[in-house]
């Protein structure tokens, strides 16, 4: 909403620095974002401001209102002309390729001079020519031959608007010799309308709330027409009063259409709306200032489209395949849910949205049927959004005009047709008025506003913050209020919605800032903690201090860039994909559910700036579920990928194998430890990511957390790898953190530290190929009972001397016992149990 | 014989000045007080004087011993600190070449950035409470206060999901953590529907809006919602307890301010700002000349909001806020473009 400062202070006194005023404003929900100055003159040193400030300052001295007497031809140019101007102190001869003066042009003095800007020698003003708004100072030069040092300026030359067609020309009553500043200058206030102030979006609406906040009294518009003509009829049929409330017509006769007073263009203009010619401005000029939009109706062609009778205005929703040509040309096809102004020929107009162009005022309508409604405002903003119209007619209607406004509109914008294009208005109106709303009433108490606030204020400041913004308050004793919403909002609810309404009310003109800071007395809930959450960060902790690093990805995805994640030979994922209706790129279209696809993309595009690459992502996966919400089940899962030499080479020697199944074991191992998980294991597994032989199944307690591996190298194929990660395993992890979180144990014992010493000793024994090493120590820690403490695996050997088909594995066996050191002979007792179980079980011979 | 004892001293010592390392200063030991030495020898000797003589010629010979020993000591003191510092001086280390790096993990920014949200909230009571991501239109908007059709949703560019037969209430990826207070509400008041405990809780979460990713807007976003619901709840309190969280997180000396808004969950509703704690207050590039940056909405809980959660707005009241922790990455880290944080470059999560 676009305020000219001017036309607010028709409504309300202003005598604080527009930029107080404007931090005042958005401190009570009115966000100035930008106060553009236009001829007056700009804040000194502006230094910090919540407010944009923009905008040129006219000179007073060298920036004038002027006359023009006559208008010469150039004698050396076809394309310029000589103007006889007089600055109010003496007079110029003025050069101008001005196209809106060459009609004027040797027609001898003017009967009636045109009133112009004129910038004299050194004004600042802007460059008509270039693009934009580039600052230039008036200069002395010869042009043809004729000298040249002041101008009738442009809208453009003085930052008004873009227009740069022709030299502006004033009303007639234009002060000759006056500061432009001092007759047109202004300053816009670009006010930002929060989706509840739609009663502010007006001159008048701003202004109410400005007298509020400053305290000052409104200057209460008069909303009446001078109405000295015929009475006409006309009839108004409302077939739904939900979607059209009130619907109320008058008539005015003989108006001359034309365009607008300069200031009333002007007015627009700084509003941000386009003159078009008195009777349409008029509308628009009403809807700006009171906030009801208006539309205006060639009268003519509804008494022919009426064939003699009198006029029917019905309002209708849209029948099944109904159309209408707006007056923008364009044939458009309407739902059922549109709202339709028609007569007894057809539709006239969509409510509340645009005109039809039958109807349309034109250059030739001499009589003028003016309409103001009140529409339905879900009902517009369907419609508007449908139709793709968003105008400012329809940005009002659309967040709600109280009916109330109807008739005043409609009486604002008949005597501004009047004053402006002529005509005689209609002694009637013919109003509708199905339904009036009912305007809340409200109890308030001084006790509420101290329970929500937490400040007590007295009862006689409330009434006064709302009396300020219009609300009628009656005392009913004691600190309560019988509140009555004045009949220009529909933002006021009922009941407790309508306390709510009311304090904050109180709130936003007593002051925020007002408000003081406590901190919360109130009872502490129960302590529940969030477990899961807690659990879910120690398992982040574990994995970093294991030099992971974390990720976080876009949980929308496609399912082709999720099956990379597959072989291209496996059968694909056939879960149902969560799919948005609108998604807004190609590349974000369903939910995932995969979050190990989410880490193989961040690896694949970090493998391009890094030689080592160790990234894991906690996150939630989408699947359908059968759940009656219809809401699909959110599991958080966890996905590690591993790939790079074990560390980066330095200056000294280091371990730069690849990493390997083996490291990822280890830190999936550490992982469940640091999370004391049961009977940790892994097994064989088969999954379509993974190479078939270096796949496991990680289980604890038999069940089952995930998959982890070797990537397929057909999975590995579908990624884009640089060469350098060739000869480089890629390991990944994919599992199932709801299902590990709550096998995380809420408390775990720990053994008292030995008062003996252990026992260490080291056995190799020779197994088949086949057999998994897991066996053979399971086997020595079932045998040796808890007198084994620790099985370490430290040797795998593979060769001739233990002939082929055959490993040797070598073990560092530490027994302990709780009570006691162990002897020899204990010892060598429980190695031989060991020796002969893996003898017989596993067909195992001791290792010389 | 006492010169024979100052013969022995004035030698002994003349050698030992000449021992240079430990081998000569073990042979001068055995040489000059060993026990064959001269002057073993000459304690001896002492049985065979008379006397009179023996205890001053034996006192005599002690002081040589005790001398000759302490000189001993000195030089072997000595050679051993010369050994040191030789051995020191050639154990000289490059201290620039670079240490043995371990493999450092990080957590994601916005982790740490919601840790430090928690801890803070925490210390005042704030437990977390975490909801699911793909909401309804109920608990996204009409439950909120949004009813269907209402302008207010037009803040809010909804993504919605395909899902049949759902009339007004389709599926959408929630727009804000919001719906969590419905959420946690109802929880809460059905432990005890006659009387509802307190709530205190934030809501963090990932949320999404059907916007064009800009280096300022993300389709993609995380929020942390915060929730106190009790008898006693008022906007004094919110105001309080984002001032607090504001010092904490910004620093003591920052100061914050509320300006009226509207959210359809909350009445009143506020920005909250707090003063730029990059320039103190003076305008920068960062809060663009307005001295404050804008760090959430806010306000009480609105009375529908609170009787579709099951608590009675005529005995409780509560306020709501919304923080987002992106944000307050950015502006701590100065991180121009927001993309960064889902994006995954190493080059950029390496940094925190």
């Amino acid at each position: 909403m676009k305020v000219p400062i001017s036309w607010l202070k028709e409504f309300v006194d202003i005598d604080i620095p527009l930029t107080d005023l404007a931090y005042k404003m958005t401190m009570a929900g009115l966000e100035v974002e930008e106060i553009r100055y236009v001829g007056l003159p700009l804040p000194a040193g502006a230094g910090k401001a919540d407010t944009k400030i923009s905008g040129l300052a006219w000179d007073r001295e060298k920036i004038v209102v002027a006359a023009i007497h006559e208008v010469m031809p150039h004698p050396n140019a076809d394309r310029l002309v000589l103007c006889k101007l007089f600055d109010g102190q003496q007079e110029h001869i003025v050069l101008t390729g001005a196209p809106n003066l060459f009609e004027y042009k040797g027609q001898g003095p003017l009967p009636k001079p045109l009133k112009v800007a004129y910038a004299k020698e050194g004004a600042q003003i802007y460059d008509g020519h270039q693009p934009g708004q580039v600052l230039v100072t008036l200069k002395r030069a010869k042009i043809r031959g004729v000298d040249s040092y002041s101008m009738a300026c442009s809208e453009k030359e003085l930052g008004i608007s873009d227009e740069h067609e022709g030299v502006i020309l004033f009303d007639d009553d234009a002060p000759v010799g006056a500061p432009l500043a001092d007759y047109i200058g202004d300053a816009v206030l670009d006010v930002s309308l929060l989706p509840n102030m739609a009663r502010c979006a007006s001159i008048l609406g701003i202004a109410r709330e400005v007298a509020a906040i400053l305290d000052r009294p409104l200057r209460q518009p008069r909303f009446e027409a001078v109405r000295e003509g015929p009475p006409f009829e006309a009839t108004i049929e409302i077939t739904n009063p939900e979607l059209n409330p009130r619907f109320v017509l008058g008539l005015i006769r003989d108006v001359h259409i034309g365009p607008s007073p300069y200031r009333v263009q002007l007015r627009l203009k700084l509003a941000g709306m386009r003159p078009i010619n008195n009777v349409v401005d008029a509308t628009n000029y009403v809807m700006l200032e009171i906030g009801e939009p208006l539309h205006a109706f060639d009268y003519d062609v509804l008494a022919r489209r009426a064939g003699g009778k009198p006029v029917k205005i019905i309002t209708r929703t849209a029948k099944k395949g109904e159309k209408l040509t707006t007056l923008d040309d364009v044939e458009r096809a309407l739902d059922e849910s549109t709202v339709l102004v028609c007569d007894t020929a057809g539709a006239l107009s969509i409510a509340g949205v645009m005109g039809g162009r039958e109807s349309e005022v034109s250059a030739t309508t001499r009589n003028i049927l003016l309409e103001g409604a009140a529409w339905n405002f879900i009902n517009i903003r369907k419609t508007a959004r449908a139709q793709n119209l968003p105008s400012e007619a329809s940005y009002r209607f659309s967040r709600g005009v109280h009916p109330a406004m109807a008739e005043r509109g409609l009486l604002a914008g008949l005597e501004r047709m009047r004053q402006w294009a002529g005509g005689t208005v209609a002694a009637n109106l013919v109003d509708a008025y199905p339904l009036p709303p009912k305007d809340p009433v409200i109890e308030l108490s001084a006790a509420d506003v101290e329970r929500w606030l937490g400040i007590p204020i007295p009862i006689e400041e409330i009434r006064r913050c709302l009396e300020r913004l219009e609300f009628a308050c009656q005392p009913l004793g004691g600190d309560r209020l019988r509140v009555t919403t004045p009949d220009h909002r529909l933002d006021i609810g009922e009941g407790v919605t309508g306390v709510a309404d009311l304090i904050e009310e109180v709130a936003r003109i007593y002051g925020y800032d007002r408000i003081p800071e406590t901190r919360m007395a109130d009872r502490l809930p129960p302590q529940l903690g969030n477990p899961t959450l807690e659990k879910e960060e120690r398992v982040r902790d574990l994995l970093v201090v294991q030099g992971l690093q974390e990720i976080i990805s876009y949980r929308l995805t496609t399912p082709e860039r999720e099956a990379r994640r597959l072989r291209p030979d496996s059968p694909p994922d056939d879960q149902p994909y969560l799919r948005l209706v609108n998604p807004i790129s190609t590349d974000k279209v369903v939910l995932r559910h995969s979050v190990l696809a989410s880490v193989l993309e961040a690896a694949e595009r970090n493998a391009r700036v890094r030689e080592r690459l160790a990234l894991f992502e906690i996150g939630p996966i989408f699947l359908a579920s059968e759940d009656p919400s219809g809401l699909p089940d959110e599991r958080q899962r966890l996905a590690i990928v591993l790939v790079g030499p074990r560390a980066l080479p330095t200056w000294q020697p280091a371990d730069s194998a690849p990493l390997d199944f083996y490291d990822l074991k280890g830190i999936l191992t550490a992982l469940c430890d640091g999370l004391r998980l049961p009977e940790i294991a892994c097994e064989p597994a088969e999954h379509p990511t993974f190479h078939p032989g270096k796949c496991a199944r990680l289980t604890s307690r038999g069940e089952t957390l995930g998959v982890f591996g070797e990537l397929h190298p057909l999975v590995r194929d579908r990624y884009d790898w640089p060469a350098a990660y060739a000869r480089l395993p890629i390991l990944a992890a994919d599992l199932d953190l709801d299902l590990i979180l709550a096998r995380i144990p809420a408390l775990y014992p720990v053994a008292p530290v030995p008062e003996y010493p252990p026992v260490l000793e080291d056995l190799a024994v020779v197994v088949d190929e086949d057999l998994p090493a897991g066996r053979v120590a399971e086997l020595i820690r079932q045998t040796g009972g808890k007198v084994v403490a620790e099985v370490r695996l430290f040797d795998v050997y593979r060769g001739e001397q233990i002939g082929a088909g055959k490993k040797s594995l070598a073990y560092r066996i530490t027994y302990q016992a709780p009570d006691k050191t162990l002897s020899d002979r204990d010892v060598a007792g429980i190695r031989t149990r060991i020796v002969r179980r893996l003898e017989q079980e596993l067909g195992a011979t001791l290792r010389a | 014989m006492l010169d024979k004892l100052k013969e022995i001293e004035t030698t002994a010592l003349a050698a030992l000045e000449k021992v240079q390392d430990e081998s000569a200063l073990e042979a001068w030991r055995v040489t000059y007080l060993g026990r064959s030495s001269a002057l073993m020898n000459l304690f001896g000797a002492l049985g065979a004087l008379s006397k009179e003589e023996r205890p001053r010629l034996g006192q005599a010979a002690n002081q040589v011993k005790k001398a000759l020993e302490a000189a001993f000591a000195d030089r072997a003191a000595a050679l051993k600190a010369a050994a040191l510092q030789r051995s020191l001086a050639g154990e000289r280390l490059d201290v620039t070449l670079p240490g043995r790096p371990l493999p450092r993990g990080r957590l994601h920014p916005d982790t740490q950035t919601l840790r430090e949200i928690y801890r803070v909230f925490g210390e005042m009571g704030f437990q977390v409470y975490r909801a699911r991501e793909v909401e309804t239109d109920e608990y996204n908007y009409q439950l909120l206060n949004f009813p269907i059709g209402h302008p207010a949703r037009d803040m809010q560019d909804t993504y919605f999901l395909e899902a049949e037969g759902r009339g007004d209430n389709p599926l959408l990826l929630r727009t804000h953590t919001s719906p969590g207070q419905i959420r946690s509400m109802r929880e809460f008041s059905a432990m005890n529907p006659a009387d509802p405990p307190p709530v205190r809780i934030i809501l963090p979460g990932m949320c999404y809006r059907y916007e064009q990713v800009t280096t300022r807007h993300e389709t993609q976003f995380d929020q942390v919602e915060g929730l106190a619901v009790g008898p006693g709840i008022t906007f004094s309190d919110l105001k309080g307890t984002l001032a607090d969280f504001a010092r904490r997180m910004f620093g003591q000396s920052v100061r914050t301010r509320f300006r009226a808004s509207h959210f359809p969950f909350t009445e009143p509703s506020a920005e909250f700002d707090v003063e730029c704690f990059l320039c103190g207050g003076t305008g920068c590039g960062v809060c663009k000349g307005a001295g404050w940056l804008e760090i959430g909405g806010c306000g009480m809980v609105h009375p529908v909001v609170l009787q579709n959660g099951g608590y009675d707005p005529a005995r409780y009241t509560g306020f709501a806020f919304g923080l987002g922790p992106q944000r307050i990455a950015m502006l701590r880290h100065r991180i121009e473009d927001i993309r960064y944080f889902w994006q995954n470059d190493l080059r950029f999560l390496e940094q925190f």
